[in-house]
């Protein structure tokens, strides 16, 4: 917004945080505006007393040590250079392939220019590549889509090939490539650059399952299949390289990380389900192969069940939520019988009552910086249903979640009825037949 | 001597960058408004409102004014017109 | 034909394995005592209540009693002892 008021000839300065720096240049110069003017004040706003503030305003900008409102004043008023004038317009690409080296030099090239996930990967030659792409019959030039680490970042677009590569690295076989395309034409991307750390669980459903012996089983969600970890390395693998990097301090702002962004993608047990798959109740057909991106593994939850005391316990876990992130529920074909057993014939009617039981008094709900940030001003503006949300009195006790938010997948061995419930909001489908 | 590989640049395309100038800056703010563009992030308003108290206090003849977008992270040319056609200059905070 | 690499094994040892022999058989269960070991999981008692009105229905001759270990997942000497003594089967569930 701040480049958009200096075309509008509103002199400007942006204030950010220290911590954010790095990005903040970064992103000014990803804008043609490298010469922004931006000042720093201490890392956390958050939780921080109006006389700390006045502090942060009396000081000195953290980051040129100078005092922080002489930083912003001469950032309004200080004559502009040649160089402030011009801006900086440059066109930047990156190669097809990289100059011929040992494969252990171009192993630490891969390291150093954070290109992997810190594990081996397989270097992409020009045969590995040639091969994957004999998982599809789309031309390698083709582009797939478009992803950028944020909101505000700029995007990056990417080819079949270029997917490939990716998908090569990761240890993918090409007959799971349609898979990876899919997740790749999703536009979410595996490696936000969220403070809160998110990742992507990916789900797929319909016959390309079974036909690449994903594991919808014992283990699902942990390193026991080969094609369930290859796709969800590779999906990660490609968000950070062709969004422009997931670099932390640059690219990357996740306070605490995330270990589901080595690698999470899963197979729903279609044929253990009491209930219909997850990708006909988004409107696909039970025939059609698709992927279904959810955005979270922020929280997780988990049980048993369901017990006697099943609806305690999940309440219990419906409003230890973190709030901003609905939750993505994935239940052992045995927890999920025995929901149908207690008359949630459908899906819909369990994620109905999940809906109607996450609940916290107003007050906790709106005592979170990002309800705050991103649900407060939609409720000020009174979009539904942040407005009655926020016209409620601070101890009453209000929904926080509508059903269209949270979702069900049935995974799992049947060694026992477990479930997890985890920070899930579904952010993106796509067909996995359309990239065959 | 190992074996040469040739391997593929595993990164997409970036876009191309158009340079933008910056707006003219003012010769000082003495008498002039300035918005004080509130991100909408936790806490920043109550940020905002210390560095209005700020202007009133040190720079008087300042009009600090207070505003708010409609959206976080979402652009508000609403919000833009208001500050090019009424202010001067804008400060904006406090975001990531 | 590909270069051909020696690489070292990933696995630990495993323990040796020591043979051993199951006790005899009965010929029959008539008026033998089994005992029924409840393994402590999660609705096994229910379970091995059940397998006892089944024999009192099923085969009235066999005496059938319920025992528990003291501790789940540990071997239970005294638990065994008396089993042995006063025993002459048992059955052992309902485990994982």
């Amino acid at each position: 917004m701040a480049a958009a008021l200096e075309l509008d000839g509103v002199p400007t300065v942006a204030v950010h945080t220290h911590v954010f720096a790095r990005l903040a240049r970064a992103t000014a110069l990803a804008n043609g505006m490298p010469r922004m003017r931006q000042s720093f004040v201490p890392q956390p706003v958050v939780d921080r007393t109006p006389d700390q503030l006045r502090g942060y305003i009396e000081g000195a900008d953290p980051i040129s040590k100078r005092p922080f409102v002489q930083e912003v004043i001469e950032g309004l008023t200080k004559p502009l250079d040649q160089e402030d004038l011009q801006g900086l317009s440059f066109e930047r690409t990156t190669p097809r392939l990289l100059e011929p080296d040992s494969s252990e030099n171009l192993h630490r090239l891969f390291f150093e220019n954070h290109w992997t996930d810190f594990l081996p990967v397989v270097l992409p030659t020009e045969e590995r590549v040639e091969r994957m792409l004999k998982g599809t019959k789309l031309p390698a030039d083709k582009v797939v889509g478009r992803l950028r680490p944020a909101v505000f970042r700029e995007f990056w677009e990417f080819t079949v090939e270029k997917v490939a590569v990716n998908a090569v690295m990761a240890g993918a076989r090409p007959e799971y490539f349609p898979v990876i395309l899919a997740l790749a034409a999703s536009g979410v991307t595996a490696r936000s650059s969220s403070t809160n750390s998110f990742a992507t669980i990916s789900v797929v459903n319909g016959p390309i399952r079974n036909e690449i012996g994903m594991n919808s089983g014992i283990g699902v969600m942990g390193p026991y299949n080969h094609a369930n970890a290859a796709i969800g390395r590779a999906y990660s693998l490609l968000s950070q390289n062709l969004q422009g990097g997931s670099v932390p301090g640059e690219t990357y702002m996740g306070s605490l990380g995330n270990w589901y962004a080595y690698s999470a993608a899963f197979a729903e047990a279609e044929e253990r389900s009491p209930w219909e798959p997850l990708h006909v109740q988004k409107g696909f057909k039970p025939n059609e192969s698709a992927v279904c991106v959810f955005f979270g593994g922020w929280y997780t939850h988990a049980g048993y069940g369901p017990r006697a005391t099943w609806q305690e316990k999940m309440r219990r876990c419906l409003s230890a939520v973190e709030q901003y992130s609905p939750p993505l529920l994935v239940l052992d074909p045995i927890a999920a019988c025995g929901f149908a057993e207690l008359g949630f014939d459908k899906k819909q009617k369990l994620i109905d009552w999940c809906a109607e039981n996450a609940r916290l008094p107003a007050r906790e709900y709106w005592d979170n910086q990002w309800i705050q940030y991103l649900n407060r001003p939609r409720a000020v503006a009174g979009v539904e249903p942040y407005a009655s949300r926020l016209r409620a009195k601070p101890d009453d006790i209000i929904q926080i979640f509508e059903p269209e938010e949270i979702n069900i997948v049935v995974a799992g061995g049947e060694t026992q009825g477990a479930w997890k419930m985890i920070s899930g909001a579904l952010r993106g489908m796509a067909s996995v037949d359309a990239w065959r | 001597m190992a074996e040469r590989v040739t391997a593929h640049d595993p990164r997409g395309y970036p876009p191309k960058v158009t340079g933008k100038r910056l707006a003219s800056r003012l010769d000082n703010l003495e008498r002039k408004t300035v918005y004080l563009v509130d991100c909408l992030f936790d806490n920043s308003e109550v940020f905002m409102e210390q560095l209005r108290q700020w202007f009133a206090a040190r720079l008087p003849s300042v009009d600090a004014r207070i505003i708010k977008p409609r959206q976080s992270w979402v652009d508000d040319p609403d919000m833009r017109a208001r500050i090019a056609a009424d202010g001067s200059a804008a400060i904006l905070g406090v975001g990531l | 034909m590909a270069e051909r690499m020696k690489v070292h094994d990933p696995r630990g040892y495993p323990p040796k394995v020591t043979g051993k022999r199951l006790a005899p058989r009965l010929e029959s269960l008539d008026g033998k005592t089994v005992f029924l070991v409840d393994c402590l999981f999660d609705n096994s008692d229910v379970f091995m209540d059940l397998m006892q009105r089944w024999f009192g229905q099923h085969l009235p001759s066999v005496k059938t009693r319920v025992i528990k270990p003291k501790e789940t997942w540990a071997d239970d000497t005294d638990m065994r002892k008396q089993i042995a003594a006063n025993g002459s089967a048992a059955i052992l569930g309902v485990g994982l």
